[in-house]
């Protein structure tokens, strides 16, 4: 009996933690997305969400860059953590991808608008090599770049991690069956270590959906999310209602790509 | 365990000594409650040396707080937590505080140096009679050039913008009535427009703009033409100002048809405590030579006409930042609008940014 009580004590914190910071705060974001800019309760939000294109557009563009940047960071991060199980000092080499996450993030894009300038390193290397200088900042190119170097130490680490707990018996007995390289990377390596891979796209999909901060001084506007949206609404236009309920449809987001990537329990014995 | 143990003391023993530290430093500043004013301004827009001899002539201590935005700091205060005894909101957004019963009424016996001000600038549609804010400083909407790039007769009315030649030149401040504003006034129409039709007209013509525009940025604009990135840009005069501080081939137009005229003032909000520093501190930036001292630091325009006649000639007759008075009487100044609007203008605004070629 005793025992149940101080196992309970401990669940407080927990609860305590979930319910202030996690449940109240999208409680609130559903109920503020309710109202709208007078303060009187509507559906009318919803309705403007999906009624005009705009948001369906930004809604669109938001996902196809996500997409992109999350494609893109995986094609690098994957063969990446891959290699890094197999050298040497690896927690030093994995310690030089973390550090960069240290760096604050606005400091980051600064570093990258004095890359990209007009009179920025790349453009000089291009002058040098007798190509006129080139717009590389305010771009598809240039934004998608930034992203993905931003996420990338977020897809690297789950997926390392799934690739260490791999069991390196499993690849050994793959190989001794018979099967080729790539057989046992397709049907023995990369099963085993999608936990991992699910993981990264969560961390670094959803997140992306709503970058706000790099559309401007990376995508100089020219390139909307639905975080920029978001930021409209709350800083200049005060209408808490509308960029609430573009958080609301975001948190949705959330769960169908939680559901899409989860791992679905299945019957049956996994060897351990 | 012990580890994690011995870090965690280890980290609060550096966050102890640093909150020490920080009130220790605080009261050798003088800085006791009383006889301090909590004054909430834009980030870098008063002279730190004027602070440092208003303490020293009068005692009291400045704790100056920053904010970027008009709608942060209206936010803030409305929402309680803060104790500003003055702040500096543009003037639609005083035009909004004073609605919502957010600002406390001038005592003008307790004010001097009101004479010195431009009749221009005073009793202006957002505050008559001047009740409630004193102006800081003001300044225009205009296009920015490198004569590098751009030849000054290529670019002397709104219009030229929409030149064919200016591909992807151009950096437009990320503010939807500024934006709207010119399109509008380049179809004759006026800045405080609430019509919609006439505000899709006016978003339709910016998407002809659309190709020629570069960037829709922020303050960034600022680094981004002192260091050549654009010949072109539409920004406020002030930020005009910073820009070719850092850059002689940069320059200021504001076209002849209109603009906006904007002011920044002084206003006491209802969370105001400390009322006699406010007043001595409200007196002591009216003084002319204060208020040309913080005009030479800032490089905004003053409103105060004895403080201009106390700077440099080339400053007086600079066209680019006090035009002449047939520009600043055909120029608007903002209206509050009623949220609806503001909604509108700001829609049209992101949609205009999502608008590609």
């Amino acid at each position: 009996m005793k025992k149940n009580t101080t196992n309970l004590a401990f669940y407080v914190p927990y609860g305590l933690w979930l319910g202030l910071f996690v449940i109240a705060p999208v409680l609130l974001i559903i109920y503020q997305s309710f109202f709208d800019i007078a303060g009187h309760f509507t559906l009318g939000n919803y309705a403007t969400y999906f009624e005009s294109g705009t948001y369906i557009l930004m809604t669109l563009n938001s996902v196809v860059y996500a997409f992109i940047i999350t494609a893109l960071t995986l094609l690098i991060s994957y063969p990446a953590a891959y290699l890094l199980h197999y050298t040497k000092h690896k927690q030093l080499w994995l310690l030089l991808i973390i550090l960069p996450t240290w760096i604050n993030l606005l400091l980051k894009a600064y570093a990258f608008i004095g890359i990209f300038s007009q009179d920025g390193g790349i453009n000089s290397f291009l002058g040098m090599m007798g190509i006129g200088p080139k717009q590389f900042l305010f771009t598809d190119f240039s934004f998608i770049f930034v992203a993905s170097y931003i996420e990338i130490p977020f897809m690297i680490l789950p997926i390392f991690n799934a690739i260490e707990e791999l069991n390196e018996g499993f690849v050994n007995a793959s190989r001794d069956l018979g099967a080729k390289s790539w057989q046992t990377f397709t049907k023995v390596i990369l099963p085993l270590t999608m936990s991992g891979v699910k993981a990264g796209v969560q961390a670094v999909f959803i997140p992306s959906l709503s970058l706000f901060m790099l559309t401007r001084l990376i995508g100089g506007n020219r390139v909307i999310t639905l975080g920029t949206a978001i930021e409209e609404h709350f800083l200049v236009t005060m209408n808490w209602g509308m960029g609430s309920t573009i958080g609301v449809v975001l948190i949705l987001a959330m769960f169908l790509i939680m559901f899409l990537t989860g791992e679905r329990k299945r019957k049956g014995g996994r060897a351990s | 365990m012990k580890k994690l143990i011995s870090m965690i003391i280890a980290i609060l023993a550096v966050v102890t000594g640093l909150g020490l530290w920080s009130t220790h430093l605080q009261k050798s500043q003088g800085a006791t409650g009383d006889n301090t004013l909590n004054f909430a301004n834009w980030g870098d827009y008063i002279d730190p040396a004027l602070i440092k001899k208003f303490e020293q002539q009068s005692g009291y201590h400045v704790n100056q707080e920053t904010f970027d935005s008009n709608e942060a700091m209206y936010t803030k205060i409305e929402q309680g937590g803060t104790a500003y005894d003055l702040t500096v909101p543009s003037e639609y957004m005083v035009e909004k505080m004073i609605k919502s019963k957010m600002l406390i009424p001038l005592d003008k016996s307790k004010l001097t140096g009101l004479n010195h001000f431009g009749s221009l600038y005073m009793n202006r549609s957002f505050d008559p009679g001047n009740k409630y804010s004193i102006p800081y400083f003001w300044g225009t909407l205009g296009i920015i050039y490198n004569d590098e790039y751009v030849k000054a007769s290529e670019i002397q009315h709104w219009d030229d913008l929409w030149n064919p030649k200016w591909r992807g030149d151009i950096m437009l401040i990320d503010s939807a009535r500024d934006i709207l504003g010119f399109s509008l006034v380049s179809m004759g129409k006026s800045m405080n427009t609430t019509n919609p039709t006439t505000l899709q007209l006016a978003k339709a013509k910016l998407d002809q703009l659309s190709p020629n525009v570069k960037a829709v940025v922020a303050d960034e604009i600022k680094m981004y033409m002192a260091e050549g990135e654009a010949p072109l840009a539409v920004d406020w005069s002030g930020e005009a100002a910073d820009m070719m501080a850092n850059n002689s081939h940069l320059h200021y137009v504001v076209p002849s048809e209109g603009s906006n005229l904007w002011f920044d003032n002084l206003v006491i909000p209802k969370t105001a405590k400390h009322f006699k520093a406010i007043y001595v501190f409200l007196n002591f930036m009216n003084d002319p030579k204060n208020a040309a001292q913080n005009a030479e630091y800032v490089g905004y325009s003053t409103p105060n006409d004895a403080a201009l006649h106390r700077l440099p000639k080339a400053v007086q007759n600079d066209k680019q930042f006090y035009p002449d008075q047939s520009v600043i009487e055909k120029s608007e100044v903002y209206e509050d609008l009623a949220p609806k609007i503001v909604g509108m203008y700001n829609d049209l605004f992101l949609e205009f940014k999502m608008f590609r070629k």
